[in-house]
């Protein structure tokens, strides 16, 4: 049993103390928390629609930042080619990059554990073979596979996000496998088999809850990995498609420009998304010192 | 010994089949070939000779066996866009991703070491806590804006670096190289400084976790009490013991190097197989993107094999396990 129940703290109150008590980490939190609010409420907190053509106007193309357009709107971060405020790009931006990375890194984690927790009980062959699988996938770096997953299968949101979940499981299921394993040797564990309980219950309720500190900091880092990595992606052309313009499409459209001195359309999305990984990074790395998990980095 | 690499040699077979497998079903059976290879107005006749030419009216399992056996000697098809095989074209670019990715190695741990060591030496003081919080800004810097924020401030503002290609290349001990010649030595300094950055942090990390573990161990004190200076207790006694883990971290380390290679290259339009890659991609030039698929996993294979080997060489507790 983790020290969290011996003190009777429970496990989210455990994690808001911990970060309370560094301001690095507080701030770091507080910001998170604001981009996932913004994100969701951009289409009513963005100035435009940036994607509804009634909304943009073509001669407002390539304005630096604070010009007023045609409309006698203020473009607080100026335009980009095609005359969108940024800003508004930007939170628009900023909901489908939070979307895909927060959905891939949880499916990751689903699968991951479940993958983790069975080599963990099952053992023998079973769990040879998908400790050999985890040890080749983390033998690969992430984008050059989630590179080539896509230039195999095609490209597509869904395509996006499968490529990441197959590029990120294997963290979580050595992980799971390596907690999963100390706690089956238990003695709670063994009451439980006496019971007659299902190992599938077993699993569920008395394993996996003791799994959880290395499973809540990995989860935080690869969300912040699956941001960058889909941004990454989007910017070699072979990530979202363009109906769906993430933080890294914006960025890559930035560039075709920055040669130009036109430098806003690739700076303000990418400290935004600097801003977002560095942020989600800080709670991680606050998480680890907090929840004391005994993993790799 | 022999059962530890005789058993990665299998495995390292059945990796390469099972990805060559999925390649060519991914790239050779889900699209069709006849769509590219044919004007939009050619008879059904004409499709049947130029698919039995192309030996696609063959069974799938039938295609495989003679896309495994022309790849087998190294026969992945004529690039369609250089019109040569796709393997020389990879092997002619790779010298190019090499430099840059041994420069940036070189560089990361130039860097990365001392600062590690420093940090590591400093536990729970301003000097450590900077460095490690630098560090983590260093690993979530998007690889590719990082290298975009470079050519704007150091090409297009300031204009002391240029931001494109390779430069003019020299030869040294019968290798092309940019550090021949100071337009080549300028051309590399942007694209490897940008790789190298992500793989500092990595590096600092690594060092100042080892040095911290590793500084209340007894032969530490032991070394103390011998009256050795601080200095050498580090350098020799401690470093020696944290080569181990870094070792492994260089391997590892190589491999991302060529993975963000590919965007480095994109960036700084660099002359080297992560620009062919996208390139390739983007020009539907499927002989080149299979080769480089199975080069590179190849070369994956290979390095993390030589970075286990040398592991247990390296730690004599790891060879019983093994």
């Amino acid at each position: 049993m983790t020290g969290a129940f011996l003190s009777g703290e429970s496990m989210p109150a455990r994690i808001l103390r911990g970060l309370l008590a560094s301001p690095k980490a507080s701030v770091a939190a507080f910001i998170c928390l604001a981009l996932v609010i913004a994100a969701i409420l951009a289409p009513l907190i963005a100035p435009q629609n940036p994607y509804d053509l009634a909304q943009i106007d073509f001669f407002d193309g390539r304005l630096p930042p604070g010009s007023e357009g045609m409309s006698g709107m203020t473009f607080w971060l100026g335009t980009d080619t095609q005359g969108r405020d940024m800003f508004s790009a930007m939170l628009y931006g900023l909901r489908t990059s939070l979307a895909v990375g927060l959905t891939s890194g949880l499916l990751a984690l689903l699968v991951g554990t479940t993958l983790g927790l069975i080599a963990a009980y099952a053992g023998g062959r079973v769990d040879a073979f998908i400790r050999r699988v985890v040890d080749l996938m983390l033998g690969f770096p992430t984008i050059l596979v989630a590179l080539m997953i896509l230039v195999v299968f095609g490209q597509g949101t869904w395509k996006v996000i499968l490529a990441l979940i197959f590029v990120q499981w294997a963290y979580f299921a050595r992980a799971v496998r390596a907690a999963a394993l100390v706690e089956t040797g238990k003695d709670y564990v063994e009451a439980a088999r006496c019971l007659g309980l299902s190992p599938a219950r077993i699993l569920a309720a008395h394993i996996l809850p003791n799994c959880l500190p290395p499973l809540i900091v990995i989860g935080t880092i690869q969300v912040a990995n699956a941001i960058a990595a889909e941004a990454t992606l989007s910017f070699l052309g072979i990530g979202l498609p363009i109906t769906e313009p993430s933080l890294g499409l914006l960025i890559a459209n930035g560039y075709q420009v920055l040669l130009a001195g036109l430098y806003w359309m690739s700076v303000y999305p990418g400290l935004l998304l600097l801003v977002i990984v560095f942020s989600v990074n800080i709670v991680g790395d606050r998480l680890r010192v907090v929840l004391n998990p005994r993993i790799e980095t | 010994m022999t059962v530890f690499i005789f058993r990665r040699l299998i495995q390292a077979v059945i990796v390469l089949l099972a990805t060559s497998v999925i390649v060519f079903l991914g790239v050779f059976a889900i699209g069709d070939p006849l769509e590219i290879l044919l004007p939009g107005d050619a008879t059904a006749a004409e499709r049947a000779q130029v698919a039995a030419s192309l030996n696609l009216d063959a069974p799938l399992p039938m295609q495989y066996l003679t896309f495994l056996g022309s790849a087998l000697t190294g026969d992945f098809g004529n690039s369609f866009v250089f019109n040569r095989p796709a393997l020389s074209v990879i092997f002619e670019r790779l010298p190019a991703t090499l430099e840059l990715t041994t420069t940036a190695l070189v560089l990361s741990l130039v860097i990365g070491l001392p600062l590690g060591l420093w940090a590591g030496t400093k536990p729970q003081t301003l000097v450590d806590e900077s460095v490690m919080t630098g560090s983590i800004l260093g690993f979530s810097l998007p690889n590719f804006w990082q290298g975009m924020m470079l050519v704007m401030i150091f090409s297009v503002w300031l204009g002391w670096l240029p931001s494109t290609g390779r430069g003019e290349t020299g030869t040294i001990l019968g290798i092309r190289t940019s550090f021949a010649t100071w337009d080549g030595f300028t051309h590399l300094i942007l694209p490897a400084t940008n790789l190298a950055l992500a793989q500092i942090a990595l590096v600092i990390r690594m060092t100042r976790t080892g040095v911290q573990e590793t500084m209340p161990l007894d032969f530490v004190k032991f070394a103390r009490a011998r009256g050795l200076s601080e200095g050498r207790i580090l350098f020799v006694h401690v470093f020696k013991t944290i080569l181990i883990p870094i070792v492994t971290v260089i391997g590892v380390e190589f491999g991302s190097l060529i993975a963000f290679a590919v965007v480095t290259e994109t960036i700084f339009a660099w002359p080297g197989v992560g620009k062919l890659i996208i390139d390739s991609i983007n020009a539907l030039d499927r002989p080149v993107v299979v080769a480089y698929i199975l080069v590179i996993v190849a070369m994956f294979i290979a390095i993390n094999f030589l970075v286990d080997l040398l592991y247990s060489l390296l730690d004599p507790r790891i060879r019983g396990r093994a």
